[in-house]
């Protein structure tokens, strides 16, 4: 039933948001509904798909499986915040040169589960590439090309300065709020 | 000028740069002002009479405006009908209402709809709507449900038989006369197609105009613009859908359903905007299944290792009602491949559509041509291992030649074109065949056990031209439609029927406009999946994108060149005929100086201060094309596995496709639709199945239940093209997007079963889970 609504504060992308929510809401929902950024999806209902991936303090979190009142005063990256379209972050780069999406939709989710994985694992294996996508699902490319998107990253990232490199990976600037 | 990206380029996606900053738009991502959440209340019973309906609770529950039930929408929308009717199969046409009325007939069958303020809220309420359901005998099996005694779903189809097709020529003369015959039973395991992006609608109604706007994960608006008028009782002109980003579909969003209706009818009556999304569990009952056929096959041959007769006696599980295309699935889409790439004389097809308690089925990935290919590859093996023959050699024995095109097959077809021995060719020779079969004697020493499987292929795509549709009894049309709108600068807006949920049309399509028009990708927008700005199209489905709407495309865009060629002719001082378009210009023929630029022309064409006679103001080009066949791509597939013999345990160690669809325009979107096809193909052969119990209860209803494919799963696949064009339309294309679904299955089955030959298995029930690898390597023969 329907529960008395309580205040929170969560830094999203470096923008900070203050919105009364039921205490039973969903991260997601919160991003979604709350806050209109709708570049994270929601695929199952089971914690499985990894649509819904974002990072919660740098670290990938599958926000379905959050409650908004968790993540209070705690600072949340969506794909809205990896980069713009004047400056795409390796992994969206990635994903774009070398056709790592085919629908989109879980696309969102699966680059940040790489920006977490790289953040780990900057160099990884192809098959530990595999291995790091076991929390995510995609109907569409067969993985294929996903992983060669992740290696294209590993590789833009081996070829950066380490400052900016750590920057990126957690799609996170200095000084944010 | 930018460099002309057109056919046969990798171009990087334009659809991209939205869906990869989170800027894509799907259905659940509309917000409009004084949105309502919808939330369906659906059966937990597979088979019940409804007693009661009592949603006093749920009306008084904070938020909710609005409950329907099936006696509240009686008379404002109609029952959801069904839109194939393969003709002589006495079908029995029963609609499915969009709430049940006095009974439901299977689990998830929608009983209420409940709208609220807030989608918490809606689901909050609909917990409160108490039905009393009176449970009836439920049966989930086709066979059980033709059988004496089986629980009757519809007092109009006795024995929940809902149609009886038949195709072919082969009789039981030729089977009681042939040198060999083996005879096998498949069970095509019912599969979830799962697109990532679940069902959801958005609905928006003006009371003032009467218009009503829907936003739906559509594969096909117009045709979902088309039945929903019906449905609805609202006038076309006055409804529009639209279904711009579609997060995948592989079939299941072909389909009218009941809860789209519903959601429109809620915002007609509470004019108010209204949204409904399925979540994942929802999605496992709500949403149509794929294939589920019990196949008794037999195949006739020599000792040479000649095929001279195949046919199949097939029962396909229709789910609780008939789904808008769901009878062409295992009968048209079927039947009629049975033969494959093969020189077959006698071919038969015998198919019972049997209604049952579970959800209805329709077209999934391949639908229908994947299960044909497994029955007749599985088939090809176990006669090749019947006569001492390896399975490679009675394919080449029995491809179609490459000089007998078109091939007019025993089913009827007229296959257009074709190198089945090239394609094969080459997948043997990227595989090492040879070298593969010493690996896997010399491995069987040491008791590992190596498997290799063969797949060789032939589809039906493009559907395809309307005269066939006709005759096959679907109830469309299947030509498509194009509109190629050159502006005044020179930009170009096209307008497709096509409706793309994943395949990169905008891409793919702007690339045949750039190459026709010599002007930068960049320069084509591509306008999709609106039927208020696009006039008429029958959507994605059957691989008929770029055979059909590329086609329409070509078209338009060749009017377009025809008419500026007039306008250029004029300004130069010339006869039409006289002058040609060359990398972008229009030139007198021999004398390249007097020529005049696209962008010239185009301008000249809106200014319209000084047209040749008869020719009217702008430039823009529309096409409606309809095909004059299908097209038929085919391929080889080769699989090498390890199995572990004392788990189980099935390793993928190669895979290899080479597919040949026509000519390829761009190379990396056709690799990514062979990948994702191969994955689900692999999905079907080990992984993936729904289960129902006796009661038809779905067992497999969420992600923790049902195996998806997951990207560590897989080896690296390996794939390439042959490119024989199809001469039956103006591109010489063939459909790409379901090949990997169709060959991919058998392949891996094959590689499965060649593996364990020594240990005398010759099938196993899909998916090839490990546990029924090892009972069968402990039974010596088929398991379950």
């Amino acid at each position: 039933m329907a529960l008395e609504k309580t205040s929170v504060t969560i830094t999203v992308n470096n923008d900070t948001y203050t919105r009364d929510i039921e205490p039973r809401q969903l991260l997601v929902h919160f991003l979604r509904d709350s806050l209109g950024l709708t570049g994270t999806h929601i695929g199952c209902d089971t914690s499985q798909c990894g649509a819904c991936t974002v990072l919660l303090n740098g670290d990938p979190v599958k926000s379905c499986t959050v409650l908004t009142v968790q993540a209070a005063d705690q600072e949340v990256t969506t794909v809205e915040g990896l980069g713009t379209i004047e400056e795409l972050h390796p992994v969206q780069q990635g994903f774009w040169e070398q056709h790592g999406l085919q629908c989109g939709f879980c696309t969102p989710g699966v680059m940040i589960t790489a920006v977490g994985l790289l953040k780990q694992n900057p160099q990884p294996t192809e098959a530990e590439i595999r291995e790091g996508l076991e929390g995510v699902i995609c109907r569409c490319t067969g993985y294929q090309n996903i992983v060669r998107a992740i290696q294209a990253a590993a590789e833009q990232f081996d070829a950066t300065p380490a400052q900016t490199q750590a920057a990126a990976t957690t799609g996170v600037t200095e000084g944010g709020e | 000028m930018a460099e002309v990206q057109g056919i046969g380029v990798r171009v990087k996606r334009k659809e991209d740069p939205r869906l990869i900053t989170g800027e894509g738009r799907y259905t659940e991502d509309i917000q409009l002002p004084g949105m309502l959440y919808a939330e369906v209340v659906r059966s937990p019973h597979a088979h019940a009479r409804i007693k009661r309906i009592d949603t006093t609770a749920a009306l008084s529950s904070p938020g909710v405006v609005a409950v329907f039930t099936g006696a509240d929408i009686e008379g404002h929308v109609a029952p959801i009908p069904t839109a194939w009717l393969p003709p002589d199969s006495d079908i029995k046409t029963t609609a499915h209402p969009a709430l049940a009325v006095d009974r439901v007939r299977y689990v998830g069958d929608g009983v209420a709809m409940v709208v609220a303020d807030d989608r918490y809220r809606a689901r909050d309420a609909a917990e409160l709507v108490k039905v009393e359901y009176e449970p009836l005998p439920a049966t989930a099996d086709q066979e059980l449900a033709m059988g004496e005694g089986a629980p009757l779903l519809h007092d109009d189809a006795p024995g929940n038989i809902a149609f009886h097709w038949r195709a072919g020529n082969a009789t039981d003369e030729v089977f009681e006369q042939a040198e060999v015959v083996v005879r096998h039973r498949f069970r095509q395991q019912r599969l979830i197609p799962n697109p990532m992006e679940m069902r959801a609608a958005v609905a928006e109604y003006n009371r003032s105009t009467g218009d009503l706007t829907l936003y739906s994960t559509s594969q096909n608006p117009h045709i979902h613009r088309f039945l929903l008028s019906g449905v609805l009782g609202i006038p076309e002109h006055k409804l529009r859908v639209i279904a711009t980003d579609v997060g995948g579909g592989f079939g299941a969003k072909i389909a009218c359903y009941p809860d789209e209706a519903l959601v429109c009818h809620a915002a007609r009556v509470l004019n108010r905007p209204v949204k409904w999304s399925e979540d994942r569990s929802e999605h496992f009952l709500a949403t149509t299944h794929g294939r589920d056929h019990i196949e008794d096959v037999e195949i006739a041959g020599k000792q040479d290792g000649t095929i001279t007769a195949i046919r199949v006696r097939a029962i396909a599980n229709m789910g609780a009602y008939l789904s808008t295309a769901a009878p062409g699935v295992p009968t048209i889409l079927f039947g009629l491949i049975v033969p494959g790439p093969y020189r077959i004389p006698y071919a038969g097809a015998d198919v019972y559509g049997v209604f049952t308690n579970t959800t209805p089925t329709d077209a999934y990935r391949g639908a229908g041509r994947p299960e044909a290919t497994y029955l007749l590859e599985r088939m090809v093996d176990l006669f090749a291992a019947e006569i001492g023959m390896d399975a490679v050699a009675v394919r080449q024995k029995n491809l179609i030649p490459s000089d007998q095109f078109p091939y007019e097959t025993a089913m009827g077809l007229s296959y257009d074109s074709g190198n089945y021995q090239l394609a094969l060719h080459n997948a043997l020779e990227t595989a090492d065949y040879e070298t593969l079969r010493a690996t896997q004697a010399e491995l069987r020493k040491e008791g590992k056990y190596l498997g290799v499987g063969v797949t060789t292929y032939v589809e039906i795509c493009g559907l395809g031209p309307s005269q066939v549709a006709g005759a096959v009894g679907f109830q469309g049309g299947l030509w498509e439609s194009s509109t190629v709108r050159v502006h005044p600068t020179g930009k170009v807006t096209v307008f497709t029927g096509a409706s793309p949920h994943g395949q990169g049309e905008e891409t793919t399509f702007a690339q045949i406009v750039a190459d026709k028009l010599h002007i930068p990708v960049e320069d084509v927008e591509i306008v999709h999946g609106d039927t208020a700005r696009i006039s008429m199209g029958w959507g994605t489905y059957g691989s008929r994108t770029t055979p059909v709407g590329g086609s329409a495309l070509a078209v338009a865009t060749d009017r377009v060149v025809e008419k500026a060629k007039k306008i250029a002719a004029h300004m130069l001082e010339a006869a039409p005929e006289d002058v040609e378009f060359v990398d972008g210009s229009f030139q007198v023929k021999g004398i390249p100086t007097k020529s005049t630029s696209f962008h010239d022309v185009t301008l000249q064409a809106y200014l319209a201060w000084n047209l040749p006679a008869g020719v009217e103001p702008a430039l823009e080009g529309q096409a409606f094309y309809d095909p004059t066949n299908f097209t038929y791509s085919f391929g080889t597939h080769i699989c090498v596995v390890e199995v572990e013999a004392e788990t189980g345990q099935i390793h993928l160690r190669r895979y290899i496709a080479v597919d040949d669809c026509g000519r390829v325009i761009n190379p990396m979107i056709a690799e990514g639709q062979v990948h994702g096809g191969i994955v689900q193909g692999i999905g079907q052969a080990l992984y993936e199945g729904a289960v129902y119990d006796d009661q038809a209860q779905l067992l497999t209803g969420s992600f923790m239940d049902y195996a998806m494919p997951r990207a560590n799963f897989f080896p690296r696949f390996e794939t390439s093209f042959t490119e024989t064009p199809s001469p039956h339309n103006p591109l010489g294309v063939k459909g790409i997007g379901e090949t990997g679904t169709i060959a991919a299955t058998p392949t891996v089955v094959n590689a499965v079963m060649d593996a364990l030959r020594p240990f005398g298995v010759k099938d196993i029930q899909m998916p090839l889970s490990p546990e029924r690898v090892w009972s069968a390597i402990r039974n010596g023969g088929s398991a379950e």
